[in-house]
């Protein structure tokens, strides 16, 4: 009877303060972000100041800020950071220019679309893994696709080793991480363009508005703030991402691709130097922290809840 | 009417046809060389069909190269994993939803702040954590990491789902006498289907396409996993590529047919305040 006068008083939210219904609902949630991301996390930091090599335990002990002494001559990190700042770089704003013109194509009515917007988001479903394994059965040297047309094309006149060659690997790595990354920026700014009311353009138009004009006036300050979301939150995930990168080259060849993620996942997996790789680790998450408060300052978020 | 359909060409076809062969090239390449026969792949010049098709690539992949068992364990990891994930964003969806409560927004940014952190940070300590629970080489720590990191996203999406659900349906059941669980569980389960398959979705194209830490932790080819089993045949030293592109083509299979279902609710779902890579 207690839940017919409760349902009576408030039509939809309990009201009662000391109701304990949502924090065992949270809980669960709770438990796992402490144990398997809070905790670790608390631990990485420990863990930076101690010698930590699973391999070698003699040597394991209290480092103070050894480790981040070192970082600051490891050329490997320095040259790391600044493969990071590219990728980054790069995949944003090319994922975020060939993104705005998949949207806008596909924001306009024609015959075929839903076939054309289907295919066009098809990468969004692939795995870095799949990705990596797809491309490099195009740059293969031995089966790839790429070196045949172009040769056939005559645009070069002998085979490229396009994950091999110092040059080129970044560009290549570059491609294939777009192709599952556009679809990404074309979904958020479609769904953004979708919302711009018509009556916008059509008040252009009749002002004689050119479509340039229109995109640049009506268009992109309608998209600003998805524009700023998605590009920051790639910006992130660009900065974190290791899978496509780990198995299309595995940061080489001479750390060419090699981003700050990738040469936490070398220490971890390869070096077992965990000490050392949990200093960069911090080092990464205070650059993370840094972008995530941009982010949030920017996404105003909990102000419209 | 001339400029009308040179710009139609210029800014509406050609840029399609240029975008979908990019998208689609990488994606028929790997099917052509998966349907040919393993001496015709290596040959010069390379041929753009397979002449004669064959399967044989996928039983070599399948059979020899395991991918039936690492087909299973991934399938194990994600069904477990993923029903974990509904459940709990139904749950921490529901709470954001239908209560008010201290720390509600405390929480609804640490949802969003724990996307932000780098996985390749959490590798050593986790790492560390599961050995210290006896876990490494078990799927228990890919399944449980796997929750962890997947269920913010789920449960933003579950709360827009929720939130779609007028709370009269839930009063009226229990005006007939359910109380507040069993109201949830016959009058909102049943209405939340939709939302609930779409999360399910989400997680499992999530949950199976998991890599770095499925490397880190299964380290037994016994509970290989598919992305880790592709990863391993690309490192062979004698590479199949017959078989790596069937094997691809096996990988991709579950993603692309979730992702023909979620695809209407892509535009929406990723508009609606979540956060997805």
């Amino acid at each position: 009877m207690t839940n017919v006068k409760a349902s009576a008083t408030g039509p939809v939210l309990a009201r009662k303060k000391t109701d304990c219904a949502p924090y065992l609902l949270l809980l669960p949630a709770v438990l796992l972000v402490a144990a398997f991301m809070l905790y670790p996390i608390g631990n990485v930091f420990y863990l930076s100041l101690q010698h930590y090599n699973p391999t070698k335990p003699w040597m394991n002990g209290f480092a103070g800020l050894e480790n981040f002494a070192k970082i600051l001559s490891d050329a490997d990190f320095r040259n790391s950071l600044l493969v990071s700042a590219k990728w980054v770089l790069a995949e944003v704003s090319l994922q975020l220019v060939f993104g705005m013109m998949i949207a806008l194509i596909l924001n306009q009515k024609f015959r075929g679309r839903g076939l054309f917007r289907t295919l066009a988001f098809i990468p969004w479903a692939m795995s870095g893994v799949l990705t990596a394994v797809l491309w490099s059965l195009i740059y293969n040297q031995n089966v790839g696709l790429l070196n045949d047309v172009l040769l056939k094309l005559g645009l070069i006149d002998t085979p490229r080793a396009w994950l091999a060659n110092s040059g080129l690997v970044f560009g290549s790595v570059v491609v294939a991480e777009l192709w599952r990354g556009i679809p990404f920026f074309a979904i958020s700014l479609l769904a953004a363009m979708q919302n711009i009311s018509g009556d916008l353009y059509e008040a252009a138009n009749v002002d004689g508005c050119s479509r340039w004009k229109a995109f640049l006036y009506i268009t992109l300050p309608s998209l600003k703030d998805t524009i700023i979301l998605t590009t920051l939150l790639r910006a992130v995930w660009e900065f974190n991402s290791v899978d496509l990168i780990y198995s299309l080259t595995g940061g080489g060849p001479v750390g060419k691709t090699t981003t700050l993620s990738i040469l936490i996942a070398n220490h971890a997996t390869k070096t077992n130097n965990y000490g050392y790789g949990s200093a960069i680790s911090v080092i990464s998450f205070i650059i993370l922290a840094i972008i995530s408060l941009v982010y949030l300052k920017a996404s105003k978020f909990g102000t419209s809840e | 009417m001339q400029t009308k359909l040179r710009e139609k060409i210029f800014l509406r076809w050609l840029p399609l046809v240029v975008i979908n062969i990019y998208v689609l090239v990488p994606i028929l390449w790997t099917v052509i060389t998966s349907l040919k026969a393993e001496g015709d792949i290596l040959k010069k010049p390379i041929r753009y069909l397979p002449n004669p098709a064959t399967i044989e690539n996928y039983l070599r992949a399948w059979v020899n190269c395991n991918f039936s068992k690492y087909f299973l364990n991934s399938m194990f990891i994600s069904v477990v994993s993923v029903s974990a994930i509904v459940l709990i964003a139904i749950m921490v969806g529901y709470a954001l939803n239908r209560f008010q409560f201290r720390g509600r927004t405390a929480f609804m940014l640490l949802l969003l702040c724990i996307q932000f952190i780098p996985h390749a940070v959490l590798l050593i300590p986790l790492f560390n954590t599961f050995h210290a629970m006896n876990l490494i080489g078990k799927p228990l720590a890919v399944i449980l990491v796997c929750i962890t990191f997947q269920f913010p996203f789920n449960s933003i999406l579950m709360r827009g789902f929720i939130s779609g659900i007028p709370y009269t349906l839930e009063e009226a059941a229990q005006i007939d006498g359910c109380n507040r669980f069993q109201a949830v569980l016959k009058v909102v389960i049943p209405v939340l289907v939709p939302g609930i398959v779409t999360t399910a979705a989400f997680a499992f194209i999530g949950v199976w396409n998991e890599f770095l830490f499925s490397m880190m932790f299964l380290n037994d080819a016994a509970n290989y996993t598919i992305p880790i089993g592709l990863k391993m045949m690309q490192g062979e030293y004698n590479i199949s590529y017959g078989a790596l592109a069937a094997g691809a083509i096996i990988a991709m299979s579950i993603p692309v047919a979730l992702f023909a279902y979620l695809q209407k609710y892509l535009v929406t779902g990723l508009s609606a305040g979540a956060v997805k890579g």
